[in-house]
């Protein structure tokens, strides 16, 4: 065990000395769970809008302060007549147009039904959908509330259907409570792999793999003790991460820290014994980065459903998903810290993930030559 | 118990279609510093590392210390040491480090063998705290003995310790490995330096591939036929090409500030050696001399020449 450890110690040596892979390791994380969160998210906030209200009467301002007052949206232009709607979207300057008839409250109160018109810039689609989504629910409770206040009952009723919904674990629809797990999920499995597919195409580089292998030392040895010291800073990483996702962005913590941390720990053996694999193949550390940036990366972002909703894959795809430890990650992450749920609901996810550090590591030793090629 | 500590018998390697070794023999015995000298491409490193269990030669067995070299390979790696051609420790860890690293994974101490690197590591002493990559080349490979000797392997494989390391460092570095062989370790040395040749027990010549002779230094040197002469002046392009129209047979090729001239050996390989000083020759210094001066060269000098390992192998390699 002594010479385990002594290898293991060397390996520690090896990391804290380089600056680049310190950088890497602690550096690239923090970076990108920050760029990620901020950039990548689909959610609306003060989306400047334009207003063309020749009416100008209680309804139509209520309505309007209502859109305003809901925060997704900010009245960036008054348009003062329908020629200045064109310019105002080229110029990019607003992404939606709220536009009233001359006699908006008029015709609501007379007639009990009223027109009014919603114009996108759908340039970027789906921000335009989400924009007229936002904007035709809010005009929805205003028009109930408007007729329980002001008609009462002398207008005759149009029955009316009220989907009451609930978004359930994450009621504001907040992005990062989608985002944050995909990132880190993402951002652990290619330090951990990257890092540890590179460390022993390097001792093949410099020439120290023929020492090592010209020693007592066993394959699994070299293996193991090439992934310890990794798995230890990955941990650090993995809490960083976790950290940032609760201060920075408000991710909730249901569930245990407990099973979080294992839970975390099996995933990044799980990466890293992926990138032992690799590096047991790889000859040179180009290479091995190649290899795991390609292999892991894509399918890590496409195919375990951080970005898109696995249902919506085709079976083929689907299938080739799950050979990904991210897609058994996504669902344990986010049972723990946004369901609050336990090992009783995770367990299927949580077995494949040790099933596959098995296999890999058991691979990795396999392929180990103990000769040169 | 076997007085061979290494025995390779009809070894053969090839890279794709590159034969590296072809058919080699050839024994160690046990204390014995055995050089295989032969330039780059020679086949050194590829022998070394099938006796090192490192690669699987193609035909031919081979047995380090009693123990094969394919089948016995975890056992023979706890009793070998090996320092491979290019400085292989970790450059980002220090003097120390590196050393209790290689200690630690033998199952041993620094302590424990101490002796045996004392006479070496002394001179690192000073440097315990610097890393390996900032070391000089003759401290890195003073380094790497000891950290191939740490853990008292019973045959020690160096492949070209003196290359890239200066003068000096080369003959201190020679000087350790004398004392080893006191210690009873067996080492088997490579070196395309024909001057290292001259330190070892028993030297093989190997030529792409092949071993072209095996003797002690002594006995190669002696089994040398061709009358070999040193001369120079002050155009030695000029002189080395003159020289080799002197008579069919002759080779002249750079030799230090000399050019040797080796004569068609007339004498077959007797076991009575015919010197080259003998007067019976039809050519003598004297000849070469006037011969020089009438081609018009300046300050000739032509001397009797002793053969050395190099003398040796640019015959064989003519062969």
């Amino acid at each position: 065990m002594n010479r385990f450890f002594a290898f293991v110690l060397k390996e520690f040596r090896h990391i804290y000395r380089d600056p680049r892979t310190m950088l890497i390791l602690f550096g690239m994380p923090v970076v990108q769970v920050l760029l990620f969160g901020f950039v990548l998210t689909n959610e609306v906030k003060d989306a400047n809008i334009a207003i063309l209200d020749p009416s100008k009467d209680v309804a139509s301002i209520r309505l309007t302060n209502k859109l305003v007052s809901s925060g997704y949206f900010r009245v960036a232009a008054n348009l003062q007549s329908p020629e200045q709607l064109e310019p105002a979207f080229r110029k990019g300057s607003i992404k939606l147009a709220l536009i009233f008839p001359s006699d908006f409250g008029h015709t609501l109160d007379h007639e009990g039904t009223a027109k009014i018109q919603l114009i996108g810039d759908a340039s970027d689609p789906n921000t335009a959908t989400t924009l007229i989504n936002y904007a035709n629910a809010i005009i929805l409770n205003f028009q109930q509330e408007y007729a329980q206040s002001s008609l009462g009952v002398q207008q005759a009723q149009t029955p009316l259907i009220l989907a009451e919904t609930r978004m359930r674990y994450n009621p504001e629809e907040k992005a990062v409570f989608n985002f944050v797990p995909g990132v880190m999920t993402l951002i652990l499995m290619l330090v951990s792999a990257m890092m540890t597919s590179i460390t022993l195409a390097r001792e093949k580089e410099l020439g120290t793999m023929e020492i090592l292998l010209v020693s007592p030392l066993k394959p699994l040895q070299i293996v193991l003790g090439k992934t310890a010291p990794y798995l230890a800073l990955s941990f650090l990483n993995a809490a960083l991460v976790v950290l940032i996702g609760m201060m920075v962005f408000g991710m909730p913590m249901r569930g245990s820290f407990l099973l979080l941390g294992f839970e975390c720990f099996l995933y990044m053996f799980v990466a890293l014994s992926l990138g032992i694999l690799i590096s047991t193949r790889a000859q040179t550390q180009m290479a091995a980065l190649f290899v795991s940036a390609l292999s892991l990366m894509m399918p890590t972002i496409v195919l375990s459903g951080f970005l898109f909703p696995r249902e919506s894959m085709p079976v083929f795809l689907q299938a080739v998903g799950t050979a990904f430890p991210a897609t058994w990650f996504i669902p344990i992450i986010k049972g723990v810290m946004i369901k609050g749920v336990g090992l009783s609901y995770l367990w299927k996810e949580t077995l494949v993930l040790v099933g596959m550090a098995v296999v890999f590591i058991g691979v990795s030793v396999r392929n180990f030559k103990s000769r040169l090629e | 118990m076997s007085i061979l500590s290494i025995k390779a018998n009809s070894l053969s390697k090839a890279y794709g279609t590159v034969q590296a070794v072809k058919n080699v023999s050839f024994d160690v015995r046990k204390g014995e510093i055995f050089g295989l000298i032969g330039p780059d491409g020679a086949g050194k490193t590829t022998l070394f590392r099938i006796l090192t269990s490192l690669l699987l030669p193609d035909a031919g067995q081979a047995s380090v210390d009693g123990l094969d070299v394919v089948q016995d390979f975890k056992l023979l790696r706890q009793r070998i040491g090996y320092m491979p051609g290019r400085f292989s420790l970790y450059q980002d860890l220090t003097v120390q480090e590196n050393l209790q690293f290689f200690a630690n994974v033998f199952g041993t101490t620094i302590e424990k063998n101490y002796a045996l690197i004392r006479d070496i590591y002394v001179q690192l002493e000073p440097f315990k705290h610097r890393r390996a990559g900032a070391l000089s080349g003759g401290m890195k490979q003073k380094l790497a003995l000891c950290c191939a000797l740490i853990h008292k392997p019973r045959v020690l494989f160096l492949d070209e310790p003196g290359t890239g390391v200066d003068p000096v460092s080369r003959k201190e570095f020679w000087e350790m490995l004398r004392r080893l062989r006191d210690s009873d370790i067996t080492i088997l040395v490579s070196t395309p330096y024909m001057d290292e040749a001259e330190l070892c027990d028993r030297v093989a010549l190997l030529q792409k591939g092949e071993i072209m002779a095996i003797d002690t230094p002594e006995g190669i040197t002696a089994s040398y036929q061709r009358p070999l002469f040193a001369a120079r002046s002050d155009d030695m392009y000029r002189l080395i090409t003159d020289l080799r129209t002197l008579e069919p047979g002759a080779d002249c090729y750079a030799f230090g500030e000399y050019a040797h001239l080796a004569l068609a050996g007339t004498a077959s390989r007797s076991a009575t050696p015919t010197r080259p000083t003998t007067l019976s020759r039809r050519t003598s210094t004297e000849t070469i001399q006037q011969y020089l001066e009438s081609k018009g060269h300046q300050n000739v000098e032509v001397l009797n020449a002793t053969a050395t390992i190099e003398d040796c192998f640019i015959e064989l390699m003519h062969d």
